[in-house]
């Protein structure tokens, strides 16, 4: 093993102070040593996305970064999407348009279309589709993974 | 599928990451990038690095700027950069057109431009657009600096000239004057897939004729080139089907496909015919 | 039945959000990877990096030395553990091919586990797993099912069974034949593939010698009855819990090598030890399906009836037999010929073993492969008969008249009866419902313009439902909290929301407020879990049944405290009151559970608590069916393929939550698009895989995955159920290939053309240029 260095992971909005080994990923040092188990993975090796997280609110991978290179930076998973009792807009909208069935993919697509919509409100149909095919769903055949996040972006547009 | 261990360095200069580079390259020390293909690599452990320079929090790596008629891109300029035109003119659009083929959105958050010279995928879009467009690369060592031509730095799969205590510190592209016209085509299994095969065609028009044809294709041979034999085909000539489709039999003739589990040669060849093809016709429609 | 009056969100045939999301929304969902224990170990398995070969030697001492790892095994450490078993019992003449937990003798497959590593934390794991030297003699490598089979261990050959069905005079009908049509075909071998990957975590209690784990699915009742035999444990003893679980598609929560290893090594490391799968690891050593080739024949009268059916296949088993046995053949054979009447049938299943990956069942196991088998057929019948490929089926279909219409096949232990429906109806309704007559004129104006353009049809019948039989329990506390505990499991499929919506029924509460418990098996003690489409089905009903029986409890005790007659009373949103005064007086559920507490001085000689337990029986499946229609695009010059329509017709007989319904008939199709288009493990001829990343294993993105126009109809709700439900989880992926294939032949105008799947670029490509196009 490698010298473990200590860093500061802010996830939401709360510090964690950790002693990481450098070789651990984001991913994994979200998951195992911050508690964070929203954020899953499905194939560490940037294929799937489901492990997609927002660092200083741009959506990547966390399996392909490590957790010591996020020292100091902003990471958004999906526990911080709600806002207290109240559903971000996706998160609603992913549950009224049945865009989930075992939900494994969820908080990777919930991230991914945070993002993606938080820096282009008005972001054109074909756009989102080509985004959005970045991350791999086994159950739903997508069809509602892309009316859901087209509902919360007409939706985010109305409140923002 | 968890990487080796490594020791991780995060210098904020570059002589410093130079010189944790010559120390550490012996070693199989390496700069750490975008991340995009080297950490899939170590989680399979194919890549096994003992020591990791992360060149992430080097400012002047961040250098994306028109100087002496090239469009200059520094080590840690992200694909995503290139959602909007880095420039004016012909070549900002074309790399905008082209970006949205590197890989897939999130990915292109981290990934660098220079990130995917240096790792050489022979169906990187990035490697063939140098290629054909007689990109520069700057390199540097703790010993000094040099200027790599683009047909000079391809070696083959995942190989450059680049040695391994060397920097890629910035890539320079010469500017495509306002009428040049370009063609792009690449074809793969999946949306955001590296392609089976791909190319990309500029040309100028003078009264008439194709001058100064760059005919590019990557991902079907071993590392991307400019095809001679094609360009040959459409200099001089007046744009039309035929001329067209001389350069694309010329290309598909003139490359030595790879063959893997899923492609063979026949394949790669016929289809690469067809994107020279369909390239070109982009630049007329 | 819910009248109007009393109609709370949430009853039968209603689309209503799901209970299971707002946990998987906001990262609350508690996967197998999410859970852990103080003190736990990780486990790291070693696996072949040979396709065949005998084990000389296994060289552990540096492993054992890597500073945090508590222990190495081999089989040597845990040669009291016995192979595998069949989940339907032992079977002598296939007890041979059973795979150890740790290979013994030799390995078959490139991926078979050879060693365990145990250590503190995954990547120490993962570094000493590297350092296990593996010592073999190679043996010959059998890549194809359809070679001559091999020797297995000097005991057998590595055909381990051939599974024949039929019926009718084969002979005789071939040789008056009118024509005879002859077809090869291949489906590819492919998988389930769930975005997460398998995991499994063992417990063991020594104060109560219970041994727990963690990250069951699918069968978790069935597999604690395995592990119980295994290692001889009492069920008492050997509790699995199911949890959030990644998707299943059949291949998840069979027993496996690793999840024997975690319960083992829990008791004799006495700590608990975790395994989370990776993906490389998922791709060789889960189960892969599908690989058949059929050389199959129909004997056609002059008027298009098929009178014969003979069908040879092969079975490409790979390394070794696992819990299903022999399964997938069973069905594959049981159930081709489909929806169609053939009078005459006979199919052989040459069940092989290769080098490869152990394959067993993926969603739709045997229909998916032999509905695309037997509608490649029909269209060959088509054209050989000059007949329009849709009366070539119409004249096959068996008639309504003819239902229920046994026929002497055997699926899974139960005789084939499909139960009433309408083939010929539904194909009616679908064919006008997307305008097949125009469509056709459309695609021939644009084939004429040059363009490849083409359509194409499978018909199918799903089976599901399986028997025996299944119970539930029903528990309503003295706060009016219901709770429903099944043997079911939950893969995905909003298990708990279609059972709330059952119970809600009876229940007259909304079924937000019914908590639905599955996969626990220490909660119940039996259960069929969630395979063969069988949860809504049959635990369905044993929810239903149990509701029913709970209601009428409730119902009774409330006439009493409220001096009338049970009849006249009915339950809304959770209260009991008189069906003529839904505004008088009323009694909670709560309330009337507290009537019928053990301490009640009013529950008179009632049995204690609001509280229930009921069965439900079935003799057959019960046999839904329905058509795909495919319309594609070919790119001549790529080989590429564009779906550019896709309509799926398909009858539930009843629906519980109809949007749950059509995300299930998406969800496959987007698989079945990804085994007639994408997806496919191949092998070298060393047996080396070569699709053991998401770069190589292609599934589809979201780009390449049409959405259907789905028609759904409840025209004949099945006669077995009470309830009329038939099951859902299957109909979308079990017709795509053919359809697909159908619609690439008649789009480049080559009958015949796809005899293989999938129809990669590189295939169709070499397709066009065969025929000069
Ligand atoms: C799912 C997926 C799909 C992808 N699809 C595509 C695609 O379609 N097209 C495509 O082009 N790419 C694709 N990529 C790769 C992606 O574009 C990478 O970002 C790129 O190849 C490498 O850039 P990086 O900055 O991430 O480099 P890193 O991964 O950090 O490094 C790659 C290699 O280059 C070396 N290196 C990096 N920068 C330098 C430098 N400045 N000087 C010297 N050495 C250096 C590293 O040491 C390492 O060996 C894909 C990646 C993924 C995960
Ligand atoms: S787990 Fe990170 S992309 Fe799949
Ligand atoms: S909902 Fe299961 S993978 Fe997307």
């Amino acid at each position: 093993m490698s010298k473990k260095k200590d860093i500061t992971l802010n996830i939401n909005g709360r510090d964690h102070n950790l002693s990481v080994d450098p070789r651990w990923t984001l991913a994994d040092t979200i998951r195992d040593h911050c508690g964070q188990t929203g954020t899953h993975l499905g194939c560490e090796h940037g294929v799937c996305g489901a492990c997609t997280v927002l660092v200083d609110d741009s959506p990547v991978r966390s399996c392909l970064m490590f957790g010591i290179q996020a020292d100091g930076k902003k990471i958004r998973t999906v526990e911080g999407l709600a806002n207290g009792s109240e559903y971000h807009p996706l998160q609603k909208a992913f549950m009224e348009n049945h865009a989930l069935q075992c939900g494994y993919c969820t908080p990777g697509f919930l991230m991914l279309a945070t993002g993606v919509l938080e820096a282009q409100p008005d972001i054109s149909d074909d756009e989102l589709n080509d985004v959005l095919s970045s991350n791999l769903c086994r159950c739903t055949g997508y069809a509602n993974i892309i009316k859901a996040v087209r509902a919360a972006r007409e939706e985010m547009r109305k409140t923002s | 599928m968890k990487p080796t261990a490594f020791e991780y360095h995060a210098p904020t200069t570059v002589n410093e990451a130079l010189a944790l580079l010559a120390e550490h390259a012996p070693n199989d020390g390496r700069i750490l990038a975008g991340g995009q293909s080297l950490v899939p690599t170590m989680a399979f452990r194919l890549a096994r690095p003992t020591h990791l320079i992360d060149i992430n929090q080097i400012v002047e790596l961040e250098k994306l700027s028109v100087e002496d008629g090239a469009l200059c891109i520094g080590a840690t300029v992200r694909h995503a950069k290139f959602h909007t035109p880095a420039c004016e003119g012909v070549l900002g659009d074309l790399l905008t057109e082209v970006v949205n083929n590197v890989a897939h959105y999130p990915i292109r958050q981290r990934g660098t431009f220079c990130g995917s010279l240096a790792h050489s995928d022979p169906a990187s879009e990035w490697c063939m657009v140098a290629a054909t467009l007689d990109a520069t690369m700057i390199v540097q060592s703790a010993s000094g600096e040099r200027a790599i031509p683009a047909d000079e730095f391809f070696d083959t799969v995942m190989t450059t000239t680049l040695n391994d205590d060397e920097l890629l510190r910035e890539v320079r592209i010469p500017l495509l004057s306002n009428d040049s016209v370009y063609g792009f085509q690449e074809f793969s299994r999946r949306a955001g897939d590296f392609a089976i095969s791909m190319t990309l065609v500029t040309y100028r028009l003078e009264a008439g004729k194709i001058v100064d044809p760059h005919l590019g294709v990557g991902g079907a041979e071993d590392r991307p080139r400019r095809i001679a034999e094609a360009e040959a085909a459409l200099a001089g000539q007046i744009p039309s089907d035929n001329v067209f489709r001389a350069a694309a039999n010329a290309a598909a003739a003139a490359i030595d496909p790879m063959e893997d589990h899923a492609t063979n040669a026949q394949y790669r060849r016929e289809l690469t015919a067809t994107l020279v093809r369909r390239a070109l016709e982009n630049t007329v429609s | 039945m819910a009248t109007a009056t009393n109609r709370m969100l949430g009853h039968l045939g209603d689309s209503v959000e799901r209970l299971e999301d707002p946990p998987l929304v906001t990262g609350k969902g508690r996967f197998v990877g999410d859970i852990n224990f103080p003190d736990q170990l990780h486990m790291r398995i070693v696996r072949s990096a040979h396709a065949h070969g005998t084990i000389k030697s296994i060289d552990t001492s540096a492993a054992e030395a890597f500073p945090g790892v508590i222990a190495v095994w081999t089989n040597a450490d845990i040669d009291d553990v016995p192979p595998i078993d069949f989940r339907e019992g032992s079977d002598p003449t296939l007890a041979l091919f059973r795979q150890y937990p740790l290979a013994r003798e030799l390995v078959r497959y490139v991926g078979d586990p050879v060693a365990a590593v145990f250590a503190e934390d995954p990547y120490t794991a993962e570094d000493a797993a590297e350092l296990v030297i593996l010592n073999i003699d190679p043996l010959p490598i059998l890549i194809n099912a359809d070679e001559t089979p091999q020797d297995f261990m000097g005991k057998a050959t590595t055909e381990a069974a051939v599974v024949e069905q039929g019926y009718g005079d084969i002979e005789t009908t071939f040789a008056n034949a009118h024509k005879i049509v002859e077809i090869d075909v291949k489906v590819s071998r492919h998988t389930g593939v769930p975005m997460e990957c398998r995991g499994a975590i063992g417990r063991y209690d020594e104060a109560r010698d219970v041994l727990e784990m963690y990250g069951a699915a699918k069968v978790p009742h069935r597999n604690r009855d395995t592990l119980c035999r295994m290692l001889n444990r009492p069920a008492s003893g050997m509790h699995l819990f199911e949890g959030h679980t990644g998707g299943g598609f059949g291949i998840r929560g069979e027993l496996y090598p690793e999840d024997v290893l975690v319960c083992v090594a829990a008791i004799r490391l006495g700590r608990p030890v975790k395994w989370i799968e990776d993906r490389q690891e998922h791709l060789m050593a889960a189960n892969h399906s599908r690989q058949q080739r059929h050389i199959i024949r129909a004997a056609v009268a002059e008027d298009g009836e098929i009178v014969g059916l003979d069908d040879e296949l092969y079975l490409d088993q790979g390394g070794y037999i696992r819990t299903h046995g022999t399964r997938v053949a069973n069905m594959t054979t049981g159930t081709l010929p489909g929806p169609y009447r053939f009078p005459v049938y006979r199919s052989v299943c040459h069940f092989r073993l290769t080098n490869k990956t152990p394959a067993a069942t993926y969603r739709s196991p045997g229909r998916c492969e032999s509905t695309f088998v037997r509608e490649r057929l029909m269209d060959a019948v088509a054209v050989a008969m000059d007949m329009d490929p849709i009366a070539v089926r119409r004249r096959n279909l068996i008639s309504l008249e003819e239902m229920p219409y046994g026929r002497a096949l055997d699926v899974l232990g139960d005789s084939v009866e499909h139960d009433p429906g309408d083939y010929a109806g539904l194909l009616d309704q679908g064919l006008a419902q997307i305008g097949w007559e125009d469509l056709q004129k459309q695609l021939e104006e644009r084939r004429a313009n040059g363009e490849m353009v083409g359509s194409g049809i499978s018909m199918f019948f799903e089976k599901s439902g399986l028997g025996p039989s299944d119970g539930a329990k029903i528990f309503i506390d003295n706060t009016g909290c219901i709770e429903v505990v099944t043997g079911g499991a939950s893969i995905g499929q909003g298990f708990e929301t279609a059972m709330a919506q059952i119970a809600a029924e009876d229940l007259g509460t909304d079924y937000r407020r019914i908590r639905v418990v599955h996969g626990q098996t220490n909660r119940i003690d039996y259960g069929v879990g969630a395979h063969a489409s069988r949860a809504t089905v049959l635990t369905g009903t044993a929810v239903s049944l149990t509701a029913q029986a709970v209601r009428a409890k409730a119902l009774d005790m409330a006439a009493e405290l409220m001096q009338t007659t049970a009849e006249s009373l009915t339950i809304t949103d959770g209260a009991v009151h008189s069906k003529n005064n839904p505004t008088g007086p009323s009694l909670t559920l709560g309330e009337i559970a507290e009537a019928l507490l053990p301490t009640s001085k009013i529950r008179g000689d009632r049995e204690p608590y609001l509280k229930g337990e009921e069965w439900f029986h079935i003799d057959h499946q019960t046999y839904p069916y329905g058509h795909h229609i495919a319309v594609v695009k070919v790119d001549p010059d790529t080989g590429g393929v564009e779906i550019e329509k896709y309509f799926i017709a398909y009858d539930i007989g009843r629906s519980i939550n109809p949007m749950m319904i059509e995300g299930q008939l998406v969800g496959g199709l987007a698989q079945g698009v990804g085994g007639a288009l994408f997806e496919e493990f191949t092998y070298t001829e060393a047996g080396d895989p070569q699709a053991v990343t998401f770069a190589d294993y292609l599934m589809p993105t979201l780009q390449e995955t049409p959405e259907p126009e789905i028609l759904l109809t409840e025209d004949f709700p099945s006669i077995r159920t009470p309830l009329g439900i038939k099951g859902a989880g299957e109909a979308g992926i079990t017709g795509a290939a053919g359809a697909i294939a159908s619609a690439i032949d008649n789009a480049i105008g080559i009958p015949g053309a796809v005899t293989e799947t999938p129809v990669s670029p590189q295939r169709l490509k070499k397709i066009l240029r065969e025929h000069g196009k």
